[in-house]
């Protein structure tokens, strides 16, 4: 599977810029400078991109207004943006998975409250409330991540609530329970394993949704807070700057919008792979 | 149909509640005092104190709550802690600038990007390559930042359109077309952010979604017949690619009142996305409170329109044996 998904384009694309960017953000020490130095700030600041100051040190992506190096400030954020982008998927998924699992499994009253509350969440505005909940609380990495978490559970639960009701009739499912295993573990062992395709696609989908309002949370001074660097507080930054400094909101944007795309098609190929109906029925 | 929309406007009557009580029980357990905002840093506990009695503060939760919902029942919605003005004119100032900025953009974003899917499923080639690497950027842009980059573009380098605002300073002693002007150039620059995104998701449901019906026998039978291959896009398969996409239209809802929360921030657009961001900054309350449940009334409402939508789209739904709105 992994070998067909390199001839995908979008794939291949998506995969190289996300493994980049984990990879950048990890180095992040080996490729950059201290984010948070600041040297002769009259001398060093609001410089353009690929010049470099009286010291002789480079600045690829030029320096904001109090000098300190963009593309350092970039490439750390990268270690928040994505990071908190990430392990909010990860809560997502397990709540989701739980959620989807056991309403699909348990049939009656436990289905129809999951079921219930996984609608009213889905109908819950997910802006407002991250919002409130950023807002009323010291704005941290944690409840970011536990807050975008929360809010983004129930696609997964629908997904795998369907997945396992479908699975739950089929027969190797029930010879699994002729054979005497527990509840539990026919659905631990032998549904959720089987279920967890669409998982993987809406986790992919998930990220780059997940990414991009942290940073819209950062953004409004909801999320990480300066000096620490986040994509979205770097954009938020540059805002003050756009006249004489594009640069500055400008670079973080664009690696954004770069993961974005790559979290997506990555989730588009695999979707289509997964489907096989659906890659015949488009190449046809 | 009438008894599915009904049975849906109880339900959505049953979210907003819901939502609402939410909110009311987060915000009283929530770290952070309105009464020790609003009496400032340099108050004495006794002031404070005092402050918290008039604002009912000190009650039992549960006697708060009733009380708030008796009044909120009543249209009584309270004045701002912070500006002192009633809650309920400021929100009654600030929901038509949203759903006239959200309402012409969905139909922008709507139209543009199903005639850009349709064009994609129909032509495909290289010119479905390259607009879908257009779509998935517009996709994958973050309001705000595109909001940034057009205002560094239209408004700091070529000073064509403003940037902040539903009107300019001199609005009021402008008449006629002038006044009109001003408007449509002052609703440009965040009119054209929310469509730009919106058009990249459309177009892309709307792709799929042709797609997936152009595999269908009907479609054969319609090539069959000797149809024109336009005929059978916009008459056969567009017709059912569009149901999927009406709902859509409904479930995308939240997603574009959230994306107007940003947008309404940077343009200072005087809508219900930023007096919810001011309150939330000022720990306001009623003003939390009643932007929370006008942005969910709102989203409910306009599921329900999409629904009623659907059920014109299609008229298996309007007999009731198809459960509409399942994503």
């Amino acid at each position: 599977m992994t070998r067909g998904l390199w001839s995908d384009r979008r794939a291949a694309f998506g995969i190289a810029v996300l493994a980049i960017a984990a990879i950048v953000a990890l180095g992040a020490p080996l490729v950059a400078a201290d984010p948070i130095a600041q040297g002769d700030i009259v001398a060093t600041r609001f410089l353009p991109p690929l010049s470099s100051d009286a010291t002789g040190a480079f600045h690829l992506l030029g320096t904001d207004r109090f000098g300190r190096d963009v593309w350092a400030r970039l490439v750390y954020g990268a270690r928040i943006s994505l990071g908190v982008g990430s392990l909010a998927v990860l809560v997502s998924v397990l709540v989701g998975v739980a959620v989807g699992a056991a309403a699909g499994f348990w049939q009656g009253w436990p289905s129809t409250l999951l079921l219930g509350l996984t609608d009213f969440a889905l109908a819950l505005p997910r802006v407002v409330l991250l919002l409130l909940l950023a807002s009323l609380w010291q704005p941290s990495a944690g409840l970011v991540i536990l807050v975008l978490g929360l809010t983004g559970w129930m696609t997964i639960a629908r997904l795998v609530h369907g997945e396992v009701r479908a699975l739950a009739v089929r027969p190797f499912v029930e010879s699994a329970v002729g054979l005497g295993a527990s509840d539990l573990r026919v659905l631990v062992r032998h549904l959720l394993p089987n279920a967890m395709t669409p998982v993987i696609v809406a986790a992919a989908l998930g990220l780059g949704n997940a990414i991009m309002l942290e940073a819209g949370l950062s953004f409004l001074g909801l999320g990480v807070q300066p000096p620490t660097p986040s994509w979205g507080n770097l954009i938020a930054s540059g805002r003050d700057t756009l006249v004489n400094a594009p640069w500055v909101a400008a670079a973080p944007g664009v690696a954004l919008v770069l993961v974005v795309v790559a979290a997506t098609l990555l989730g588009d190929a695999v979707r289509d792979r997964l489907d096989p109906s659906l890659a015949v029925r488009r190449a046809g | 149909m009438a008894l599915l929309l009904l049975r849906r406007a109880i339900s959505g009557a049953a979210v907003v509640f819901g939502v609402l009580t939410l909110m009311f029980f987060l915000l009283r357990l929530a770290p952070g005092d309105p009464a020790r905002l609003l009496v400032g840093p340099a108050a004495t506990e006794e002031q404070v104190a005092a402050q918290r009695q008039a604002l009912g503060l000190d009650r039992p939760l549960a006697a708060q709550y009733a009380a708030w919902l008796g009044r909120f029942g009543q249209g009584d919605w309270g004045t701002s802690i912070a500006t002192g003005r009633p809650v309920a004119r400021t929100l009654a100032e600030a929901w038509p600038a949203t759903v006239s900025l959200v309402g012409v953009s969905l139909v922008l974003s709507y139209l543009i990007g199903i005639a850009v899917g349709v064009l994609q499923a129909m032509r495909g080639g290289r010119l479905d390559t390259a607009l879908s690497v257009a779509t998935v950027t517009l996709f994958a842009l973050p309001g705000y930042w595109l909001g940034l980059m057009l205002v560094m573009v239209f408004t700091y380098q070529t000073r064509m359109l403003p940037a902040f605002g539903s009107a300019g300073f001199d609005s009021d002693f402008l008449t006629g077309w002038e006044r009109v002007a001003d408007r449509l150039r002052h609703l440009a620059l965040p009119l054209a952010t929310l469509t730009l995104i919106g058009i990249g998701g459309t177009a892309r449901y709307v792709r799929g979604a042709m797609l997936d019906v152009a595999g269908a026998p009907f479609v054969a039978i319609a090539r069959a017949k000797g149809l024109s291959s336009t005929t059978v896009a916009l008459r056969h398969v567009l017709r059912n690619a569009l149901i999927p996409v009406v709902t859509l239209l409904g479930l995308s809802l939240p997603a574009l009142f959230s994306g107007a929360v940003f947008i309404e921030a940077i343009f200072a657009w005087p809508g219900v996305g930023r007096v919810l961001v001011n309150g939330v900054a000022a720990r306001d309350y009623p003003v939390i409170m009643a932007a929370t449940a006008v942005s969910a009334a709102l989203v409910v409402a306009g599921n329900l329109l999409a629904e009623a939508l659907v059920g014109l789209v299609d008229p298996r739904v309007r007999g009731g044996t198809r459960r509409g709105g399942g994503g």
